[in-house]
């Protein structure tokens, strides 16, 4: 019996020694990658391409990928985090980064100026004025409509110049739902859930004129989440379910529109090329709703930055230069359907170019993006916001929902001196 | 200690020497150790963390050194007040501002911070209010017990009727034994996710519940505040009963047979030989049944956390959720530590409660 123990106790430093040993073998540093994207093949496979490349562009460094789920992403980093063993390179989104800046799992980026000047400012991420992220891509939001439909009902079809008011809007559901041909007027989208929420209603609430925080200096949710602004916005939106115009119990597949059993979806343009194939030229991308304060879409997606821990910051920061270079933008776009980060990688990708068929998107994202609230307080804010949308479409007043929300916010930035 | 006492019962009159004795207890010590080792490190370790991180302010991901807040997470969570506020019956939103007066996080009233858990309105629009410090606290205590209090029972009942039958000896009764304990060797995550399909507006529970239930109008159950409840309630207990019927069945064949023919032969018929051979030999077996299914039921979490998120409006947020969501969506681990530690407390009182009313009289 002792002997087995001591050929086992052996056996274990044994290996121990080995894997010591390989990790610490000279030739080219190993940079570790962390990426949301497990599952979706075609972003995976870009991010693959790229590293690759870069891996033969030059015999110092060695980048390494290893994949996550979305889903478990974040965690997966506040684990890391929490047991000092984060990699070198992460991606983030963006909303989420000036948490992370705060918490200190980042470090700021150096990337060539004229690279960054390129960038749109939907693919950059500062936090306390440093860059801490960039990307190749914006997700933008849009209205999926079909031409025909609309045209058949009487209505309107909006451009970016000239989108539907609020009353205009309010007509259109009305008329699809007396069509009697629809299920549902609209999709919003309210069977996805987490980032989701605000990402896709806190630009309505904006347009409505109100906010999630006082931006002014990020230290103040009452007043502006249940401001009169934000409760209208709360008793409208909720108002577009109790009156049946959209499904409480909307499923998270969103194939309605598709099957044409639903007349508009609001969604990302992510989804576009589904519809695109579908309806072809019958597929019309409207602008979001002008609920009074102009229309507004949600900016800041995944981009790419360094941890706080990273061993090899020179080298980390030159793979998220190599990455950010156009051919790899192009690819991204034309693969997952994303807005390219800079102009004229826009040009090469023929969806986006001038008079594509998403080019629209590309004036949305110009004309009407905000970013969610640049805070570390944003981690909190999202989850009390999307509680507070999802008890209104279930049937909470509008005020007490967002009255909750405030004080919940005020008490996190007071129990966190504000997040100074 | 099981085990030391079952080396001492086994203690032969003299007849071993010591030393086979001592070995034979290093030999324990050696069994038990990994056992030991194991849920030290994952069981007895967090357990002493939620406990010590209850007393600070903890927080998932922060610059700052968690600092110790005394019993400030305690009695945010149990704190309660009753207060009547002055309204307008034309005009809720009197009643409401007044409310927040008291209750805003900068208001120097007693009922600063405090959430609403019950409201009573009066005709003369002013209302009595029950302000809990965490109101989702109560609501979420609330939910588990009605979930603990509906499903023992039924789960329970439901297990010892399959074992009856099944402890027939009818041909085949492998394959049904294996049937009902499918859903228990199932993912929970994956029987979550293919009962949201058949709670939908099309799916299979509305076309059963429109056959059985005359002028049933088929709704997505899931997103009802008054149905999503009982809807997780009967999806568990269908998953969960197998493995109680396997329990019960195991007490069902530790009754000796020679009882059954007595009571035959004393002319007991079906019902009586249940109620005075059956029942009294499965005592045991229903002591521990009861305090499982109660047990796992108080823990109810991957339902809810697959299919509603704790919604609609909170019916289905049940103490584990709710620990979860304030410690590792919203971060605040050292808060959702102290729901923790009042839930063991809680877990705890139960089993003994049911203990004691289950004990022998003698």
């Amino acid at each position: 019996m002792k002997n087995t123990h001591k050929l086992l106790a052996v056996a274990a430093i044994g290996a121990l020694l080995l894997s010591g040993c390989s990790a610490t073998s000279s030739g080219p540093k190993t940079i570790t990658m962390w990426s949301h994207a497990a599952g979706n093949d075609q972003e995976i496979a870009t991010v693959k391409e790229a590293i690759a490349d870069f891996n033969g562009s030059q015999t110092e460094y060695v980048v390494k990928l290893e994949e996550f789920p979305q889903e478990s992403y974040n965690d997966s980093i506040a684990a890391a985090a929490a047991s000092k063993s984060l990699p070198c390179l992460i991606d983030v989104d963006g909303p989420i980064m000036p948490n992370w800046a705060w918490a200190g799992y980042m470090q700021p980026i150096t990337i060539n100026s004229d690279l960054e000047n390129s960038l749109i400012a939907g693919a950059k991420g500062y936090y306390g004025g440093k860059l801490y992220s960039a990307g190749a891509w914006d997700a933008a939001l849009g209205m999926l409509a079909r031409k025909s439909v609309l045209n058949d009902l009487g209505i309107r079809i909006p451009t970016v110049d000239s989108p539907w008011t609020k009353t205009e809007f309010d007509g259109v559901l009305k008329t699809i739902k007396a069509s009697g041909k629809f299920d549902y007027a609209i999709d919003w989208g309210n069977g996805w859930t987490g980032e989701w929420f605000p990402y896709a209603y806190s630009p309505v609430l904006q347009s409505f004129g109100g906010d999630l925080i006082d931006r002014a200096a990020f230290d103040k949710a009452d007043g502006v989440v249940n401001s009169a602004a934000s409760v209208e916005f709360g008793k409208w939106f909720g108002s577009t379910f109790a009156n049946g115009y959209a499904n409480k119990a909307q499923t998270g597949d969103r194939t309605e529109f598709i099957g044409g059993t639903i007349a508009l979806q609001y969604n990302g343009n992510w989804a576009v090329k589904d519809a695109y194939e579908k309806y072809g030229d019958d597929l019309a991308i409207l602008p979001p709703v002008d609920f009074g304060n102009g229309p507004k879409i949600g900016a800041a997606s995944w981009q790419f930055g360094v941890s706080s821990t990273c061993g090899e910051v020179a080298g980390a920061n030159k793979f998220i230069e190599y990455i950010l270079q156009d051919k790899y933008i192009v690819a991204f776009a034309n693969r997952i359907g994303l807005i390219p980060a800079t102009a004229t990688a826009a040009e090469q990708v023929p969806n986006y170019a001038t008079g594509g068929p998403f080019s629209v998107f590309v004036d949305f994202s110009n004309k009407f993006a905000v970013k969610r609230p640049e805070t570390p307080a944003y981690l909190l804010i999202s989850k009390v916001f999307e509680k507070a949308v999802a008890d209104i479409i279930n049937g909470k007043s509008a005020k007490t929902a967002l009255d909750g929300a405030a004080d919940e916010i005020d008490a996190d930035l007071t129990a966190n001196n504000n997040y100074k | 200690m099981k085990l030391q006492s079952l080396v001492r019962k086994n203690k032969p009159h003299g007849f071993f020497g010591s030393s086979i004795q001592s070995r034979s207890k290093r030999a324990s010590l050696a069994f038990i150790a990994p056992a030991v080792f194991l849920i030290g490190l994952f069981l007895v370790v967090p357990v002493i963390m939620a406990f010590s991180l209850g007393f600070t302010d903890a927080k998932l991901a922060s610059p700052k050194a968690p600092a110790f807040v005394g019993f400030d997470n305690f009695s945010k969570i149990i704190s309660l007040g009753q207060v009547t506020v002055d309204g307008d019956p034309s005009n809720p939103d009197v009643l409401h501002d007044n409310l927040r007066e008291l209750t805003r996080p900068s208001s120097d009233s007693q009922y600063s911070g405090m959430e609403v858990l019950t409201e009573t309105v009066k005709a003369d629009g002013s209302a009595d209010i029950v302000l809990a410090g965490d109101a989702l606290f109560w609501k979420s205590l609330g939910n588990t017990f009605y979930f603990a209090a509906a499903v023992a029972p039924f789960q329970g009942g439901l297990a010892l009727l399959l074992a009856l039958l099944i402890n027939a000896p009818i041909k085949g009764r492998v394959i049904f034994r294996t049937v009902y304990f499918l859903p228990v060797v199932t993912s929970m995550v994956v029987v979550s996710i293919l009962w949201i399909f058949m709670y939908q507006k099309d799916g299979l529970a509305n076309i059963l519940l429109s056959a059985v239930i005359p002028g049933w109008e088929p709704q997505a159950i899931l997103t009802n505040p008054d149905l999503a409840m009982p809807a997780i309630i009967f999806m568990s207990a269908w998953q969960g009963v197998g493995f109680h019927m396997i329990i019960w069945l195991s007490g069902l064949q530790t009754i000796p047979g020679e009882l059954y023919e007595a009571a035959r032969v004393d002319g007991a018929t079906r019902l009586q030989q249940f109620k005075h051979v059956t029942w009294p030999g499965l005592r045991t077996t229903f002591v521990f049944v009861l305090i499982i299914i109660s047990i796992q039921a108080m823990g109810l979490f991957t339902q809810v956390n697959v299919m509603t998120k704790g919604g609609p409006l909170d019916s289905t947020r049940t103490l584990v959720f709710h620990a979860f969501n304030e410690g590792y969506e919203k971060q605040n681990v050292g808060y959702s530590s102290a729901i923790a530690v009042i839930f063991f407390i809680i877990v705890v009182l139960v089993s003994i409660i049911q203990r004691r009313l289950t004990r022998d009289k003698d």
